[in-house]
């Protein structure tokens, strides 16, 4: 019991510990590969250490939303990270939710978000807030769909338990896994505002989305919604390892030497999908927000098609 | 489970429905095109992966028509021919691709309904491929439909036409002489097809069919 919890604190420690790392690597990767030096790699520690050194400005007309959103943004994204398995599965807290609740408390998060982003009454807090909403619609029911998908095929909505019967060969080809990755790729794109939705780094008003939303924190309170997103990159990236590639999972109860082989491979996943999200962002432009629909809604249909074509492998 | 061989099987098969939503999905004519290539391509994997397994050398020779033919012959003469026409612009279709898509997802999960208890009791890997043949062609039917683009049309037609073939490789016993004429009933009508696009291009200056509508003779 206690050597449970001690996974489970080792695993949410790092989580909040790389999360920041992963954010850094990815933004030094697109700088390099656009040929400049680009900010250094711990850079995102340094910006965090700051924000929560400076004095939080909250303006005038904010209630008490505003200053209790970002904590809320942030538990719930740490949270829902904690029941992602990152290099070992058989988690302790994974007993008490599945996929469909990690969803939900990241549907919880941007609750509290968006509502921060209309309790300012700015015009950029709504704006953000409304196209964060358009997105969110395709995006969470998408989600949903990949869940529905991935448990069809293992049987079991807990991420470990489909972790473990991805491990195992007797899969064999699944057209709608394929799909589900597809999906999960787009869904994870459009949630953590990289470029074909939103650009992380713009702060031009006609694009931003996410950015838009945080304009008016400052202080503590933005050093806890950068914190969040970084959490919640690397909580997809966890969600992808995970459930398209378990390998070098370390199981339940096994020792140290499966733990290390487990950390390595954790780092070399997160690593690849590092790479491969900057080398995307970098060779793609960001779409017009009227073409999002159209972009999530691949996904949602991909999801659709995947659970259908589950349904019919099933019933012959 | 199933073994090896329906699983690829429904994995191909299912490709072929996904590249039909891909065609729903472009709203560009070289991109289409370039999609209908993708689905012949499948369809000739598809094709052949029936032959490995009914072991029916003759299908061989199907999949090799679908490979020659579709991927390769009609996608080159549609892109020449949009290219002699000079539209590589937006196609306009009716209704917006997501509700195009929603509308296909319908279709899908009908013709499974439709099929599905009626094949009660045969090969498994028949009865999905004519599931998803059905699908194939009510979705090319779809394309035909909401589109307004005579060569977007066109397309749709050739992957009805690519659903046909998946549904007559996946029963057994089709004979060869059938699967023949039928491939090349399919590249006369695209001749056809293809002239009259040049037909309709001259004497109304685009291939928008909505510029037929006024020759319908049901409006006063």
């Amino acid at each position: 019991m206690i050597a449970d919890l001690a996974l489970q604190g080792v695993q949410m420690a790092l989580v909040l510990l790389l999360a920041p790392l992963l954010t850094g690597f990815v933004r030094t990767l697109k700088a390099r590969l656009l040929r400049r030096r680009g900010p250094p790699l711990l850079q995102p520690y340094r910006d965090l250490w700051r924000l929560l050194g400076k004095e939080a400005i909250v303006a005038d007309s904010a209630s008490w939303l505003f200053r209790a959103a970002p904590y809320l943004v942030f538990a719930a994204t740490w949270v829902a990270a904690a029941l992602v398995p990152t290099y070992a599965t058989g988690l302790i807290f994974s007993w008490s939710g599945d996929l469909i609740a990690i969803t939900a408390l990241l549907g919880l998060a941007r609750f509290a978000q968006t509502l921060a982003g209309l309790d300012v009454g700015t015009s950029f807090g709504a704006i953000g807030t409304s196209r964060e909403l358009m997105i969110a619609s395709m995006a969470e029911p998408a989600m949903i769909m990949i869940a529905f998908i991935v448990s069809l095929v293992a049987g079991s909505t807990q991420l470990s338990a489909i972790a473990a019967v991805m491990l195992t060969y007797e899969i064999g080809l699944r057209v709608s896994l394929a799909m589900a990755l597809i999906a999960l790729i787009i869904v994870a794109l459009a949630e953590n505002a990289r470029i074909p939705v939103d650009n992380p780094a713009t702060h031009l008003e006609l694009t931003m989305v996410h950015e838009a939303m945080v304009l008016e924190y400052s202080g503590r309170h933005l050093a806890m919604i950068d914190l969040a997103s970084s959490v919640k990159l690397l909580l997809y990236a966890s969600l992808l390892a995970c459930l398209f590639a378990p390998l070098g999972l370390a199981p339940l109860g096994s020792g140290l030497a499966a733990h290390l082989v487990g950390l390595a491979a954790y780092g070399a996943k997160v690593t690849g999908i590092g790479v491969m999200l900057a080398v995307f962002e970098t060779s793609i432009a960001k779409m017009r927000v009227f073409r999002v629909p159209g972009f999530l809604g691949a996904a949602l249909m991909l999801g659709f098609l995947g659970t259908i074509l589950l349904f019919v492998s099933r019933s012959l | 489970m199933h073994g090896l061989a329906f699983d690829i099987a429904h994995m191909l098969a299912g490709f072929l429905v996904l590249t039909s939503f891909m065609m729903l999905y472009q709203d560009r004519l070289s991109a289409l095109i370039n999609a209908l290539a993708i689905q012949a391509a499948v369809l000739g994997a598809s094709v052949a992966w029936q032959a490995v397994i009914q072991e029916a050398p003759h299908l061989y020779i199907t999949a090799l028509l679908a490979l020659v033919f579709k991927a390769v012959v009609i996608p080159m003469a549609l892109r020449r021919i949009i290219r002699q026409l000079g539209i590589h612009r937006e196609i306009e279709t009716v209704g917006g691709t997501g509700l195009t898509m929603l509308a296909g997802i319908g279709l899908v999960a009908l013709a499974l309904q439709v099929v599905l208890p009626v094949t009660a009791g045969s090969d498994a890997v028949a009865r999905e491929d004519i599931a998803l043949a059905l699908s194939v062609v009510l979705l090319g039917l779809l394309m035909m439909v909401t589109r307004r683009n005579a060569v977007s049309q066109v397309v749709g037609f050739m992957s009805l036409e690519n659903g046909i073939v998946l549904a007559a490789t996946g029963a057994r016993g089709m004979p060869l002489v059938v699967e023949i004429s039928v491939a090349f009933s399919v590249l006369i009508a695209f001749i056809v097809v293809g002239i009259f696009l040049f037909r309709i291009r001259e004497r109304f200056d685009t291939v928008d069919v909505q510029a037929l509508d006024r020759f319908r003779g049901e409006r006063r």
